[in-house]
Formats: structure tokens, C-alpha cells, sequence
């Protein structure tokens, strides 16, 4: 009797939980408040969209950095989203003092891609320089140690920008060409949004061809995964977790760059904020996973940018951050892998 | 010749009776200090006092030898604390940090010490992370607007308030019965709040409050329309807040004061202004936080959240309920968190969104941290440093800088260094944390934690 109602249960088929249901609930909700604005203004939806999008693979720049240091010594690094803001002011400084804004585009984009690779650089040095300082000793201390330091790294860095640049926004001027590259439904998609997001894509699948393909993939994978049995085998463990920091660092300094030149001012604490969205979007799409770690990143824009411009039951700006936040505690408690990663202890 | 006296001390040192090592030690502290304030200050005349200090020092048993010795320290601190409004006026000026905190710094610092004292629970005992202990503080501040001002317009409640006109409208409710009333509501919201997270270890913990701590200050300024209701009054905030008292009649029975804003007497010569009511009355609840968390330590829930922090797995094996024990850290640590809210925002006489900031919520955490988390002395010296380095210090640190061209020669022009204060927390945390991560009076269990290394990473996830 009892191994018959066994067999029966298991039948395989769809078997939601409560709790997938309300997820799936929620979800619906959110896809119903879509269509309706969309159907009641198109081309409002299509602007917002289009601003999402590009919000979103800067954010995903940011977030592939707290991905790949997550990942491999599973510390939330909280002076990343600092770093990146330290990056946007020598942006910000690079492009008044060579006087980028006036340039024809045969001079502009040499220096542009040189201003790229000495941001990268700089916030690669900061970024390594703060493991080397403040985290290397702290490897083996109690988990809580390193995240403490790095809140106090943050906070560092944070005055650090405030000394440099006051505490007033610091204006940008604008360099990226405005053209329209197409327009849908009325909302011309210009180029300086295209060039955030074709900088992002590539980026991404670099990272995943380094960290999949190649011998130091391999090391930080290693690495991640048994830190003494990396050892044991012969990697460099410490090269190994340096090298993250400054990949990570480099691509703060890129995502630093393209924020600055995108949305035309800096300012101290812009770090802080951005650091915190791009944290969610990697915990959204699943912390330690590269493509998750994009992946949300451009939800989350998306949600943004529809939250501040749609005009119908919508929160309003007033309550992005809210709703933000809400997401990165719903994940965390009721999802704890994301959507694309995998279980964590940490997640019971 | 010197050089040998040393070496000849050091190598006799072990063999030298614990009671005369004491001793060596005490009367070197003693002397030290007095070398230090004499050759600070250059009163020639305080050189007697220290000489008699010294020897008190090298010749008294220890205090902790005498019957009933342990009370010696606790009572001498408190007596100084209490009557710090008399001699504070005429105390020297410290160099570099200038005078002596104000009264009214005092209560801030008082307030902040509570604060601390509540997330050492938390944190200190418990091991658990909380990035968003501001939240608590701001359910409290909200609290007692909600129920000691004119907020709610529409209703006409007064219970026991004083210096309140009987005709205005709001809910008025004696501030005493505000401050339980805020203690317990925190203490609910922080058990809802934990329910669904404490689930969670480490740092996403951590990050779960973080986001608490960054969605409550938000509602607290969008609050002023929350589906069609003003709840918080939005970025105005919400003043005035009624003051504490005791009412006319308990005034008048035993002289208590009715009203803290206007009360106006005298004692043993000394003009007792409000702020100085506001200064015991914060004293007192101090006392009460200390008294709890020393009584909760020391209890069955305390050792399990000892044993919570050192070992999770160990501690379920051992059969400690996980989620509840955590559960009860939390509520514990938002009911005085509640208080410290719901008093302060009767000292300031209004609450407003922007002190609640994720900020907040890391500056307590220093003070927690530079003391020695779990220990009671070193979260009350932290958190009372770092609250008057917020206050009053940075800014005489930075006059004095700038007056002695100290900032001159750092940086080439005078600075405003309170404007850097989170600057500084930062190097503080990232300072304790490489050089003394047990802090810097810590516990003596902790310490061992941090020196031996506890297994904080669970080898196998645990079920609740």
C-alpha cells in the first residue's frame, strides 16, 4: 500500500511548491505591469527600455567584479563599487585636462581608448594594492574579519574621492557621439548608449574564454575551489587571487570609464550606490557565475529604469532603492543561488 | 649600568611573587600617567597628588582582594559618570583634543554607548553580523514620534505626558511608557525582521541587513505618503516630540522633575540645567542595558549564543535550538536599540530621515569593534570615544591642527577633518581589524577565538 502511493507520487510532472507559485505569481504581476504600460505608451516604454539596457551592462561591468572575487575567495568585496568610482573621477580629470571634448573623432578615439587602458590600469592597481594590504592577511581569520575591512576599504576610498574631487558632483563633458543608430517606435537609440553595451558583451565573453579556456582560468578555478589543494598542485595561490583583484579591478576601471563618459558626472558616493546595485545584480543572477552576474545586472536595470520613468502603478524613483534592496533580501532568503548558480552554504 | 638593572629584572621577572609583579605593573601605569599630564600640563603643584598616587598604588592590596573588591571599579566609574555635570566645567584642557566633553555631548555619547551595547549583543555575543542595526534605531526614533507628538492630528489621546497643553490634538503618552512601548515594538520588528534571515550565515546575512538598513531610512522619507497615509512626515521629520517628566504630582511628592524642559532648581550649589536631567536619566538606562546584558551573558540563552559564535554546528549537535536562540539575539538587540531610538528622539525633540543613514548603522559597528566585541568595558569605552569623536573630537582635533600647522604641512592648507569622520571610521576598521581584530580590550574568549582560529566556515550545512 504505502510503496503504491509512493509510486504514484512519483509520477514526474509539474509539482510547484507554494513558494514557486508565489514566485511565479509575482513574476506574472510584474509581466502584466509591463504589457499594460506598454500598450498605454509604446514609445515611453521603448525610451525606458533602451536606457535599462544600458544602465544595465554597466552595472554588469561592476558586478562581474564582485562575481570573480566572490568567487574566488567568497568575499564580498564592498571597495569594488568604490574603486569604480575612482576610476569615473580620472576620467572625469583625464578628459578635461586633455580637452577631449572638442576633439575630432580621428584624435578622440586613440585617446579615448588610451584614457580606457590607463583607467583599467589605475583601478587594477588600487584594486590589487587593497588585497595585498588588507585582505592577504586576513585570509585565514574568521569570515567576518575581511568583510569588515573591506567595509572600512570603502569608506577609505570614499574620502579618498571626497578629498580629490569635494563633495559636490563633478561634471564630465560629454565626448560620446549622440548620432542615432536606429529608432524604434519613435526613440532613437543613440551611439553612446550602443557603445556601453558593445563594450559589455565582448568583455563577458573574454572573461568566460579566460576563465574557462585558459591555464590561469584554470588556477583560479583551482584556486576557488580548495585553496590548499591548488597549493599542493603547485599554484601560485597568492599570484592567482592577485590576478583576480586586478581583473576585477580593470574591469571596474572600464565600467568606471564608460559610466563617466555615459552619464557625464562623478561624484564621491556614487560609488557606494552603484557597488550596491551591481552587488544585487550579481546576487540576482547567482553570485560566482560570470554570465548570471550580467544576466541580472541588466534585470535590474531594466527594473530600474522602468520603476523611475513608467507612468502607470508605478513606485516612482522615490522607491527604487526600496525596491531594489527588497529583490536582493527576496533572492537571498528565498533563492539564495540566484538564477543561474548554484547552492551555497551560506544560503541553508 | 641601566641596561643591566633591565636585563638583570627581566631575567628575575618569572620568579618575582605575582602580587609584586601587580604592584611593578600598577606603579608603573600610575607613574607613567603622572609623567605624562605633568610634563602636558606643567602643574607643579599636581606632582604631591602623584607621588601619593604612586605609592596608594605600589602599597594598597589590589582592590580585587578586598571583600567585596570587584565593586570597587564599577562604583568609582559610576561616580564619576554621575557627577560629571559638577566638574566638568572646571576640568583642564587636554591637549590636541581640547576640553573636556560638553554635558550635552554627553547624552549623545551615552545614547551611542546604548546603541553599541544593544548590537554587542548582536554582534558580540551572538556572532552575528548586522550591517543594518540602524533600522532598530530608527523604529524607535519613529515610535516615539508616532506616540509623543501631534502627529496624529485627528486623534486626542494624552496619557501622563508633561508640558503638553491637555487641547492639542495628537497622541501624547507619557515618555516613559513611549520608551517601553518602542522597546518592544523594535523588539517585534527585529524578531520579524530575523525570522525569515537568520536562515542565512555570514556574510549573507550581513548583506540581508544591509538591505534593511537601506530600505528603512527610505521609507522613513517617502513615508509621508504611504498608500494615502502620512506616516513619517516624510523629510520635515517629525518635531516637536514631547519631553520626559514625571508630572506636577509626582513633582510635587518627591521632587522628581515634572518637566525636563522646564525644570529649574538647584543642588548642592550647583544650577541643574535639562540637559543635565537628560544626561543621568541616559546614565540610568545605560546602567539598565549594562546590567541586562551582563545578566543575559551570564544566562542559559547567553552561553548559547556563545556557543552559537564559536561553533554553529557544534552548538545544534549539542541541541541549542539555532533559529530561536539567534531569534532571541536579535529581538534583544533591537530592544535596546528601541530605547536608545525612542530617547534620543525625545533629547532632540524630533526625528528626521537623514539620521538614519546605512552610515549609522557602520559607526556603531566600529564601536563595537574597536572595543573588544562581547566585552562590556571595551564596547562602553568604544562606543563613548568614537560618539565624542563624532561630537565634539574631530572637530577640536581638526582646530588644532589647523591652528598648529599640523595641516600646513600635511596638506598645505587648513582642513576640515570632521568632514572626513567616515574616512576615518574606515581606517579604524581596517586598523583593528589587520592589527587587533579581537579589539582592544577584548574578551578574554574572544581573544582566544581570534588567536586560535574558530572554525567559522561549517564543514556540513546544518537543517533547522
Amino acid at each position: 500500500m504505502a510503496t503504491e502511493q509512493a509510486r504514484i507520487r512519483a509520477v514526474p510532472g509539474f509539482r510547484p511548491d507554494p513558494l514557486t507559485l508565489l514566485g511565479l505569481f509575482f513574476v506574472a504581476l510584474l509581466l502584466l505591469w509591463l504589457a499594460v504600460n506598454f500598450v498605454k505608451d509604446p514609445s515611453d516604454f521603448y525610451g525606458l527600455f533602451l536606457i535599462g539596457l544600458t544602465n544595465g551592462a554597466v552595472y554588469g561591468l561592476v558586478a562581474l567584479g564582485y562575481s570573480l572575487v566572490y568567487g574566488i575567495l567568497e568575499l564580498i568585496n564592498f571597495a569594488h563599487g568604490d574603486v569604480f568610482m575612482l576610476g569615473g573621477m580620472l576620467v572625469a580629470t583625464m578628459t578635461s585636462s586633455w580637452g577631449l571634448a572638442g576633439k575630432s573623432s580621428g584624435v578622440l578615439w586613440p585617446l579615448v581608448l588610451v584614457m580606457l587602458l590607463v583607467t583599467m590600469a589605475f583601478c587594477a592597481s588600487i584594486n590589487t594594492t587593497i588585497e595585498l594590504v588588507a585582505y592577504r592577511r586576513l585570509r585565514n581569520a574568521p569570515r567576518l574579519a575581511p568583510l569588515i575591512t573591506a567595509i572600512g576599504m570603502s569608506f577609505i576610498l570614499q574620502n579618498i574621492g571626497l578629498i580629490w574631487k569635494g563633495a559636490r558632483p563633478t561634471s564630465v563633458p560629454s565626448i560620446l557621439p549622440t548620432g542615432e543608430v536606429f529608432s524604434v517606435g519613435g526613440i532613437a537609440y543613440t551611439w553612446n548608449k550602443l557603445i556601453v553595451l558593445l563594450f559589455t558583451v565582448p568583455v563577458l565573453l573574454a572573461l568566460i574564454w579566460l576563465v574557462q579556456q585558459t591555464r590561469q582560468g584554470k588556477a583560479m578555478r583551482a584556486t576557488a575551489q580548495d585553496r590548499e589543494a591548488a597549493a599542493m598542485m603547485g599554484i601560485n595561490v597568492n599570484r592567482t587571487i592577485s590576478f583576480t583583484f586586478l581583473i576585477a579591478g580593470a574591469l571596474a576601471g572600464a565600467a568606471g570609464l564608460l559610466y563617466a563618459l555615459y552619464i557625464t558626472n562623478v561624484r564621491f558616493d556614487e560609488g557606494f550606490r552603484v557597488g550596491l546595485i551591481a552587488f544585487t545584480a550579481a546576487v540576482l543572477g547567482g553570485i560566482g557565475n560570470l554570465p548570471g552576474a550580467v544576466l541580472g545586472a541588466l534585470v535590474i536595470g531594466l527594473i530600474e529604469a522602468f520603476n523611475n520613468g513608467l507612468g502607470w502603478a508605478t513606485p516612482g524613483s522615490d522607491w527604487t532603492q526600496s525596491i531594489i534592496f527588497s529583490i536582493l533580501i527576496l533572492i537571498l532568503v528565498f533563492r539564495p543561488e540566484g538564477l543561474l548558480g548554484e547552492r551555497t552554504p551560506e544560503g541553508a | 649600568m641601566f641596561g643591566n638593572l633591565v636585563a638583570g629584572i627581566r631575567a628575575r621577572w618569572p620568579e618575582f611573587e605575582q602580587e609584586t609583579r601587580r604592584r611593578a605593573v600598577r606603579g608603573g601605569i600610575v607613574g607613567g600617567a603622572a609623567f605624562l599630564v605633568l610634563a602636558l600640563t606643567g602643574a607643579a603643584s599636581l606632582s604631591l597628588v602623584f607621588t601619593f598616587a604612586v605609592a596608594l598604588a605600589l602599597y594598597v592590596p589590589a582592590w580585587n582582594r578586598l571583600p567585596r573588591g570587584r565593586w570597587v571599579v564599577l562604583i568609582g566609574v559610576i561616580l564619576i559618570a554621575v557627577l560629571y555635570p559638577f566638574y566638568q566645567v572646571n576640568m583642564f584642557e587636554m591637549p590636541i583634543f581640547g576640553e573636556f566633553p560638553s554635558v550635552d555631548t554627553g547624552v549623545t555619547m551615552l545614547i551611542f554607548i546604548m546603541m553599541a551595547l544593544g548590537l554587542n549583543i548582536v554582534v558580540g555575543y551572538a556572532g552575528l553580523l548586522d550591517l543594518g542595526y540602524v533600522a532598530f534605531y530608527a523604529m524607535g526614533a519613529y515610535t516615539a514620534a508616532w506616540f509623543a507628538s501631534q502627529h496624529f492630528s485627528n486623534a486626542n489621546v494624552h496619557f501622563g505626558s508633561v508640558g503638553v497643553n491637555p487641547e492639542s490634538p495628537g497622541i501624547h503618552i507619557s515618555i516613559w511608557i513611549v520608551i517601553f512601548i518602542a522597546a518592544i515594538f523594535t523588539a517585534i520588528v527585529g524578531v520579524i525582521i530575523g525570522f525569515p534571515t537568520l536562515r542565512l550565515r555570514g556574510d549573507y546575512l550581513a548583506i540581508v541587513t544591509l538591505g534593511f538598513g537601506e530600505i528603512m531610512p527610505q521609507i522613513a522619507r517617502n513615508g509621508d505618503n504611504l498608500f494615502g497615509q502620512n506616516l513619517t512626515n516624510g523629510p520635515q521629520g517629525i518635531n516637536p516630540i514631547d519631553p520626559p517628566g514625571f508630572g506636577d504630582s509626582v513633582h510635587n511628592a518627591t521632587g522628581l522633575p515634572g518637566d525636563y524642559l522646564t525644570f529649574n532648581s538647584t543642588f548642592l550649589g550647583h544650577d541643574v540645567s535639562n540637559v543635565e536631567l537628560f544626561f543621568w536619566t541616559a546614565l540610568v538606562l545605560v546602567l539598565f542595558t549594562v546590567f541586562c546584558s551582563v545578566r543575559l551573558r551570564d544566562s542559559r540563552i547567553g552561553r548559547a549564543w556563545i556557543a552559537i559564535r564559536e561553533d554553529e554546528t557544534a552548538a545544534a549537535a549539542m541541541g541549542v535550538p539555532l533559529m530561536r536562540t539567534k531569534t532571541w539575539a536579535y529581538a534583544a538587540g533591537a530592544f535596546f536599540g528601541g530605547i536608545a531610538g525612542a530617547y534620543y528622539a525625545s533629547f532632540k525633540s524630533g526625528t528626521f530621515p537623514d539620521d538614519f543613514f546605512f552610515n549609522i548603522s557602520i559607526f556603531i559597528l566600529c564601536m563595537v569593534i574597536l572595543g573588544g566585541m562581547g566585552n562590556i568595558w571595551g564596547v562602553i569605552i568604544g562606543g563613548g570615544f568614537l560618539a565624542y569623536l563624532n561630537q565634539e573630537g574631530l572637530g577640536n582635533i581638526g582646530g588644532w591642527m589647523n591652528s598648529h600647522g599640523v595641516s600646513d604641512f600635511l596638506f598645505g592648507h587648513d582642513i576640515d577633518v570632521p568632514l572626513y569622520q567616515f574616512g576615518i571610521f574606515g581606517v579604524i576598521l581596517v586598523l583593528v581589524m589587520l592589527f587587533k581584530p579581537e579589539g582592544l580590550i577584548p574578551s578574554s574568549r574572544r581573544k582566544a577565538e581570534f588567536k586560535e582560529g574558530v572554525a567559522d566556515q561549517p564543514l556540513y550545512d546544518v537543517q533547522h
